[in-house]
């Protein structure tokens, strides 16, 4: 099986990291930002970093793109997206102001609460190190087949966010994590589409595995 | 109470990582790629670069470092030391940075906080402040230039502002403790990360492994950044995450790496 994945280039996002944990991991990144170059990826990876709203602009700046991802995510083949290239796979976000998404998830992003679920203000972004879990009611099986399929409950990977994607679908929903008691989405998955709130790339070991794993599908 | 970070600082004089002290008196340690590794591999949370002579685009300059770098090393990467636009911001950025620190050019035109946090988002955004204690005893000036220029700022004041311009972090640095190995200035961290809504990333002074917990338990410091007490091997990430562990302290789970699975604890 080809190990080429496709990093998609929309002028956001460090995706030098992207493709050196590919790299790292036995694959061979293919940066592009073409449409046609999309069509002919096995698997793509969008990536995403600063505001929604300056991410969909710039995906849409390009014509055809954003027709390519939903033609790849419609042939089934394997699609990850990172950060806000996970939160832009959804149908809306309100920051700063209210702005439409790719549609490809059912559901909306919106700020991560100011406070804890005491009631207590924290600090916000949610920056740093927090363990999966498993969604509340998910089967203890979800995990095995996806990306997260060589990792187990309780690895830690690494967040930094202000803004929180809410499934409309619990089914949607692949892995959670606490943010001072605030239940953040932190991995989703419909058939061959698995996005991530955290960085893999950032993530050490942990996140290295789940690129290994989603290179392997 | 959130997971603290344990950051390596490592500052920089390309091609050398060096150490000073109150951040002068510098001397040469090794070679910083090496040293990050390593720190990766043991466990550091972010690793922070500070280029201490600002010299960017220089021939195997800090930004040729931080790209090699990325090769090896999979968690955060802070760059900071000659970031004075946008366009330096970018070219960190394309390096493999994942944030930019600075400080002195922020000083002279705070506009450029909101100017990459709105580029590159707050998270990218970490606003970096020397501080120093009045003579009198009486809250802490900001300084630039490793702790040479006096920007006339009281250290909270910016903060605050730093904050409200859109910085996602502040990176604060005790000149007066830095290097000394004598502990953190736990007031000084104190005082800002009360004040602030954004974390703060304690640095300077770290001597022992005490220090780490005093400045969390007492300082509230959200991250904590350590040099020499890596550098010289006086701690590794693993007694530091213990002391922080028997301190009460809550860390990122470290997974021992097995080959075919990676367990969380």
């Amino acid at each position: 099986m080809s190990r080429c994945v496709t990093i998609v280039d929309y002028g956001v996002g460090n995706l030098l990291s992207v493709a050196r944990a590919v790299i790292k991991v036995g694959g061979t990144p293919v940066v592009a930002a073409d449409p046609g170059q999309i069509a002919q990826a096995d698997r793509l990876i969008l990536p995403g970093v600063g505001a929604f709203g300056d991410c969909v602009a710039a995906l849409r700046e390009r014509t055809g793109l954003e027709e390519a991802i939903i033609a790849h995510a419609a042939s089934d083949r394997p699609l990850l997206g990172i950060c806000v290239g996970m939160q832009i796979l959804f149908d809306s976000s309100e920051e700063y102001g209210e702005h439409q998404g790719i549609g490809l998830i059912q559901g909306r992003v919106r700020a991560i609460p100011a406070v804890t679920v005491e009631g207590l203000p924290h600090k916000v972004p949610h920056i740093g190190w927090s363990p999966l879990e498993f969604p509340a009611g998910a089967d203890p099986d979800c995990w095995s087949g996806t990306a997260l399929g060589d990792i187990s409950p309780g690895a830690s990977v690494y967040f930094v966010h202000s803004f929180t994607a809410w499934p409309l679908h619990a089914e949607d929903r692949l892995a959670d994590v606490h943010y001072n008691g605030q239940r953040i989405a932190a991995a989703v998955a419909r058939n061959n589409i698995c996005a991530t709130q955290f960085h893999p790339e950032k993530s050490g070991p942990v996140g290295l595995a789940i690129i290994a794993a989603f290179l392997a599908r | 109470m959130s997971r603290i970070r344990l950051i390596a600082r490592l500052d920089v004089k390309a091609p050398s990582l060096i150490k000073g002290v109150h951040l002068e008196g510098l001397r040469k340690i090794g070679d910083p790629n090496a040293f990050a590794r390593s720190y990766y591999e043991q466990g550091a949370d972010e690793i922070l670069y500070m280029d201490i002579v600002a010299s960017l685009y220089e021939r195997n300059s800090l930004l040729d470092i931080v790209e090699r770098t990325t090769r090896d090393v999979f968690v955060p990467i802070t760059v900071g030391g000659g970031i004075r636009s946008v366009h330096d911001a970018q070219a960190a950025f394309r390096a493999g940075a994942d944030k930019v620190a600075f400080n002195t050019a922020a000083v002279r035109r705070p506009e450029l906080i909101s100017e990459i946090a709105r580029r590159f988002g707050s998270q990218a955004a970490v606003l970096s402040i020397e501080a120093k204690r009045r003579p009198n005893g009486d809250g802490w000036w900001a300084f630039t230039d490793n702790g040479r220029e006096h920007t006339g700022f009281d250290v909270v004041e910016w903060a605050k502002r730093g904050a409200e311009l859109g910085c996602g972090e502040i990176l604060l640095t005790s000149v007066d403790q830095e290097g000394t190995r004598k502990g953190f200035d736990t007031e000084l961290v104190a005082a800002v990360a009360r004040a602030v809504p954004v974390p703060v990333i304690a640095s300077g002074g770290m001597g022992v492994t005490d220090h780490l917990v005093e400045v969390v338990r007492l300082g509230a410091a959200d991250a904590v950044a350590m040099a020499d007490i890596l550098h010289f091997n006086r701690a590794t990430f693993d007694d530091i995450r213990e002391a922080a562990v028997d301190g009460g302290l809550e860390t990122r789970l470290v997974p021992k790496v097995s080959p075919d699975k990676l367990r969380g604890n």
